[in-house]
């Protein structure tokens, strides 16, 4: 079936459309590549043609990469290296060729997209919201195979270049404009006339491609020296950043200065051979499956039918509830209610703020800003939730509240609407008892900052029904949420493996360990944040709760939590919110860094300082979380390991090159971490005992995940 | 039929409301409108804006509002201009609309903010920057200053002075004033009342109903409450007060005039039909109107006087019948010229061709929670104030009939006569 379709119009303009004829979207494939070089690559020394244009019949995509499915089915790095060559061998024909050739893009050109644009003369992008460029290879390990080492630095500078390519962010088309990434944007609609034009100007010499405007510090780093200060200065952000872990960037980092060293086909070279190795490498392995764990879980994983939610209500208008709006406005209307004029002023500039951070970034335009912010109704009063389809309540951690709310909340609404707790630890069945419909009541567990961090946890009870899990996974996703359902338990998954690895890190303290000691070696481990700055995020009010819950659920697991938490808390210390915690926090409106709180010392009753290595903070704390996740899955209360794995890399910070959780025990072996586990629990107690999940799998041998 | 009606709180110009445009004041009332309502917005399928100076962003404001408020792009919306009875003029246009088929579901809206103002350049220096879009070269750009005074420069004096006469507002009241011999304490102890009534409407929650909560930037703070009310205006505080547009010998003072506002309001509109399918409950069906011109100079305020009685005709009303009585405070004096001509037996013979005089409008049906002179009267937006308000109260006494009634600069009276649903 073919994926493209070329026509040579009566001016001798060819143009060469590309429409995956199965996917909503055009990916890059061997199958890809060999149809180019049969029906388009011909055009390039055909007389007929005075120049080509470049386009997508997709709605929303130009390209939207690689298809990643090929690499996988890849067993050896010379497989993917010898694709790499062949991708770039065709693309430098293009590049080289006499007969122009224009991009017209509109919609995502992402990876291997971009390439592919990067390498005609001539990009001509449409001002969409929907148009957006990405070299975003290094979000899964990988690095740009197809020339973008190379040419996205040639057109916009090495100062503009490194950090598209180091970080895989997005860039819209007014701002790709402005640093030299496109030569022209256009409207949407007839881009390719437009572009055809283009192409006919160019083939007559009337049109150029555009020359950015160079600023002085572009101008220092294209010289030699200025060049290698930029690079070496990248490298040292890069190390610090990455602590070493991730070999994609300074792999992609070689590839540019190879190529502004010795010439494109150097760096061209250099890419193929580092794409080999990173292909085969277990840390891209981790991220692409990730991605598509990901994708899976965008659609629906039930047959149960959602109902459409066509109004929202939030209750409570804090941190998080504002931030739930935030991020639900672009769905449907919704209503905020709080009893405080305070909470729902900063509700409202919240809101308002994020809107216009959209605005800025080309995200939405300024009238939607102006129709989203109309969307949401601020309200002290209690009957505006009526109509509502969903609810989320986001109040404070208490019981007897959160059942009120249901109380009042149920008087008011339908039936059908499903009633959601925000809670991050009191059980959904302790909040619905006493429910009329129990069976619509779930858990929406959203992480902070909301606007921003990827997951949401759903929580089911025995009662709840599946039309409303569909319902709550449907909204969700539509949020633009990743959804994971688990069941109602204690700390529900994500918190419940969280604490024991957050007590952990405070019990090292207690027997003398330093507060960076821990937090350094967790950051060399993977995660973004160490535990104690994590437990200052969270506060170690909320902490020191969730720990006494969890501790005395788990009690008979040897899994109480300390007293330190508690302690610190009646001295006032609550963490980030109070300024101070573990670390001392700079006071708000000042500039600076966090330091560690010297008074935590008075709290730790510790013994003399002890030096332990970074493997063993790493032991302690890494297997405590993946034990307690074992035991999850082993309990049914994550459905699968991709669901545990995905929502810990998500939710918690755990390491995504590393895969999760359940990946990391495949990638160790079970009898591995048993064996350790077992050691670890001679010497420190039985909150090491490994889950009986992983000493059956040490037995047999097998493996978590397939694949 | 009138199903809901709702506005913004009024603020005095120049305070709370002073960094919004007329397009983020009507935004919140749709909005609020379509909150409180509940209906998908979609279902609205024409918006009529009244406001009165213009927004300098752009010329159909109610257009704009359409869009950035969440209703439908395929919902129409043109802008009318009437003075002080905009949103009245809006509410008819619906109505007509509903009656012909045009539409099935409508807002009325009405929006104004005396904050900000398009303050023009004078015609010397306009013509010379059109000029300009056609001048060749440095010689033409310099051939442009020629002719040009210094005194050019200075902004164009607004024009709030009525285009015919050359008369400001006020001077005109005092001119009727005058002419009916309404006295300064009769217009004090008017406005003192207007002012004690809603400030006690306010305090007892009945005007809570009809106002949306305005979060507005850059503080979004939010505004539940109008805060123009003065409750403690006694007479004896308006009588210390000097007169405001006649300074020898005039009555009229800024205490018994209406204050420049800033506000909006919007009133949802449905025929019977769509009404009941969108299982709607409404409040009052409009069953007579009555639209009239008058003559600018001695009966410039008087547009309710004739309006009135031509409505309650065409409704087949008396006036007797008439529970609820909405009308708009522009001056004490004018709500008292009118009242007194409606009882004035030459008046009604000569002027309006009735046997009879109207029976008096007592004062416990005349605007029983406050007016324009205490609430705020932001052009615009006053006549979906009048029929919210109106259709609250007629719920609140049990009365079968309200009539709602307004006078506009330009010599323009609107009057409705609403019924009950």
């Amino acid at each position: 079936m073919a994926m493209i379709r070329t026509e040579i119009r009566p001016d001798g303009i060819a143009v060469v459309t590309l429409d995956h004829p199965a996917k909503p979207v055009n990916t890059l494939s061997p199958a890809l590549l060999e149809e180019f070089l049969e029906s388009a690559a011909p055009l390039l020394e055909d007389e007929r043609v005075r120049a080509i244009v470049l386009a997508s019949a997709k709605k929303e995509t130009f390209i939207a990469g690689a298809d990643l499915e090929v690499l996988d089915g890849m067993s050896s790095a010379e497989e993917a290296e010898a694709l790499s060559r062949q991708g770039n061998a065709l693309l430098s024909r293009v590049a080289s060729s006499r007969t122009p050739v224009v991009a017209a893009v509109h919609g995502a050109a992402l990876g291997g997209g971009l390439e592919v644009a990067l390498a005609c003369h001539y990009i001509l992008a449409s001002d969409d919201p929907a148009t957006v460029f990405a070299q975003a290879e290094v979000l899964v390990g990988l690095n740009p195979a197809g020339g973008g080492s190379q040419r996205l630095i040639e057109r916009v500078g090495l100062i503009a270049g490194l950090p598209l390519l180091l970080t895989g962010r997005r860039v819209r088309a007014r701002r790709a404009l402005q640093i030299g990434l496109v030569d022209a944007i256009t409207t949407p609609g007839g881009i390719v006339d437009t572009a055809a034009r283009a192409a006919a100007m160019l083939a007559d010499g009337r049109l150029q491609r555009r020359r950015r405007r160079r600023t002085l510090l572009d101008r220092v780093a294209s010289t030699p020296p200025g060049r290698a200060l930029v690079v070496r200065a990248a490298r040292q952000q890069l190390a610090r950043r990455t602590r070493g872990l991730y070999p994609a960037p300074p792999a992609i980092l070689d590839c540019v200065e190879t190529g502004l060293k010795h010439g494109i086909q150097a760096g061209l070279d250099r890419e193929s051979e580092h794409f080999g190795r990173l292909a085969m490498s277990d840390e891209s392995r981790a991220l692409r499956w990730l991605f598509f764990a990901m994708k899976a879980l965008s659609r629906p994983v039930t047959a149960a039918p959602s109902r459409p939610v066509t109004r929202l209500a939030v209750l409570g208008g804090g941190l998080m509830g504002s931030g739930i709006a935030s991020v639900s406005l672009g769905v449907c209307p919704v209503v905020v209610r709080d009893i405080s004029d305070d909470a729902l002023a900063a509700t409202a500039r919240a809101v308002d703020s994020g809107l216009r951070k959209q605005v800025r970034s080309g995200a939405i335009r300024r009238i939607e800003h102006d129709r989203r912010f109309s969307r949401l109704n601020l309200t002290q009063e209690m009957d505006a939730v009526e109509g509502a389809d969903l609810v989320v309540e986001a109040v404070f951690e208490d019981l007897e509240l959160k059942r009120q709310l249901l109380v009042e909340t149920e008087e008011r609404v339908a039936a059908e609407a499903v009633l959601a707790s925000n809670t991050s630890a009191l059980p959904i069945s302790a909040i619905a008892a006493g429910a009329k419909h129990p069976e619509r009541v779930l858990g929406m567990h959203y992480f902070s900052p909301v606007p921003k961090m990827p997951l949401l946890e759903i929580i089911v009870t025995e009662q709840t029904a599946p039309w409303a899990a569909a319902t709550a996974h449907a909204f969700g996703t539509a949020q633009g949420k990743t959804c994971i359902t688990v069941k109602d338990r204690p700390g529900f998954y994500t918190t419940r493996i969280l604490s024991p690895y957050l007590n952990e890190a405070v019990v090292l303290l207690q027997e003398g360990a330093g507060v960076l000691a821990v937090d350094d070696a967790m950051k060399d481990f993977g995660y973004p944040v160490g535990p104690l700055a994590l437990i200052d995020e969270v506060g170690i009010d909320v902490g020191a709760h969730v720990a006494a819950e969890l501790g005395r659920a788990f009690a008979a697991r040897g899994l109480e939590g300390t007293d330190v938490l508690p302690r610190m808390l009646e001295a006032g210390l609550k963490g980030r919110k109070s300024g101070r915690g573990f670390y001392r926090y700079p006071e708000a409106g000042r500039r600076g860094r966090k330091r560690v709180n010297r008074e935590v010392r008075t709290f730790l009753q510790a013994g003399p300082h002890r030096s332990m290595t970074e493997a063993e903070i790493q032991d302690r704390l890494v297997l405590l979380m993946v034990n307690e996740a074992a035991h999850c899955l082993g309990e049914g209360i994550v459905s699968s390991p991709r669901d545990g794995d995905v929502a810990a890399v998500l939710g918690l910070g755990f390491p995504p090159f590393r895969g999760g959780p359940f990946h990391h025990v495949d990638a160790i072996g079970a009898g591995t971490v048993v064996d350790r586990m077992k050691e670890l629990a001679d010497r420190h107690g039985r909150r090491f005992d490994p889950a009986p999940l992983l000493l059956e799998l040490a037995v047999s041998g097998g493996r978590l995940r397939s694949g | 039929m009138v199903v809901d009606g709702c506005r913004t709180p009024f603020c005095r110009s120049g305070t709370a409301f002073r960094d919004l445009g007329t397009y983020d004041l009507g935004r919140a009332a749709v909005a609020g409108l379509l909150h409180r309502t509940r209906i998908d917005p979609h279902v609205v399928d024409l918006l009529v804006m009244g406001t009165v100076i213009a927004d300098p962003h752009t010329s159909n404001l109610g257009r704009e509002v359409v869009l950035g408020s969440g209703l439908a792009n395929s919902c129409p919306a043109h802008t009318v201009t009437v003075a002080c009875v905009s949103s009245l003029q809006s509410a008819l246009d619906c109505v007509r609309a509903i009656a012909t088929g045009a539409a099935e579901v409508a807002i009325a809206a009405g929006a104004e903010t005396l904050s900000d103002a398009p303050i023009r350049y004078r015609r010397s220096i306009r013509r010379r920057l059109i000029a300009a879009q056609r001048a060749k070269g440095l010689g033409g750009y310099l051939r442009l200053l020629a002719g040009l005074r210094l005194s050019d420069l200075l902004p164009e004096p607004l024009a709030l002075a009525e285009f015919s006469t050359g008369e400001v507002m006020g001077e005109n009241g005092e001119r009727l004033a005058k002419r009916l011999g309404i006295t300064r304490e009769a217009q004090d102890a008017y406005a003192a009342r207007s002012h004690y009534r809603a400030a006690e409407a306010t305090a007892n929650g009945l005007l809570t109903r009809q106002i949306v909560p305005m979060f507005a930037a850059p503080s979004f703070a939010p505004m539940r409450t109008d805060n123009g009310i003065r409750g403690d205006t006694g007479p004896e505080k308006l009588a210390a007060l000097r007169p405001a547009f006649d300074r020898r010998f005039g009555t009229l003072t800024a205490g018994n005039s209406s204050y420049l506002t800033d506000g909006a309001s919007a009133v949802l509109l449905a025929s019977e039909k769509a009404a009941q399918n969108l299982g709607l409950e409404p409040l009052a069906t409009v069953r007579s109107s009555s639209v009239a011109g008058l003559d600018p100079l001695e009966e410039l305020l008087l547009g309710p006087a004739v309006t009135i009685p031509r409505a309650l005709e065409a409704a087949g009303v008396g006036l007797a019948d008439v529970g609820v009585v909405e009308l708009h405070e522009a001056f004490a004096a004018q709500v008292l010229a009118v009242l007194g001509l409606l009882e004035d037996e030459t008046f009604c013979r000569e002027r309006l061709g009735l046997a009879e005089p109207m029976e008096p409008i007592e004062t416990g049906r005349l605007n029983a929670w406050g007016g324009s002179l205490a609430v705020g009267h932001p052009f615009g937006a006053t006549g979906g104030r009048l029929i919210a308000t109106c259709c609250d109260r007629m719920r609140h006494e049990n009365a079968r009939f309200g009539l709602v009634a307004a006078c506009a600069s330009g010599a323009i009276g609107i009057a409705m006569v609403l019924e009950r649903a």
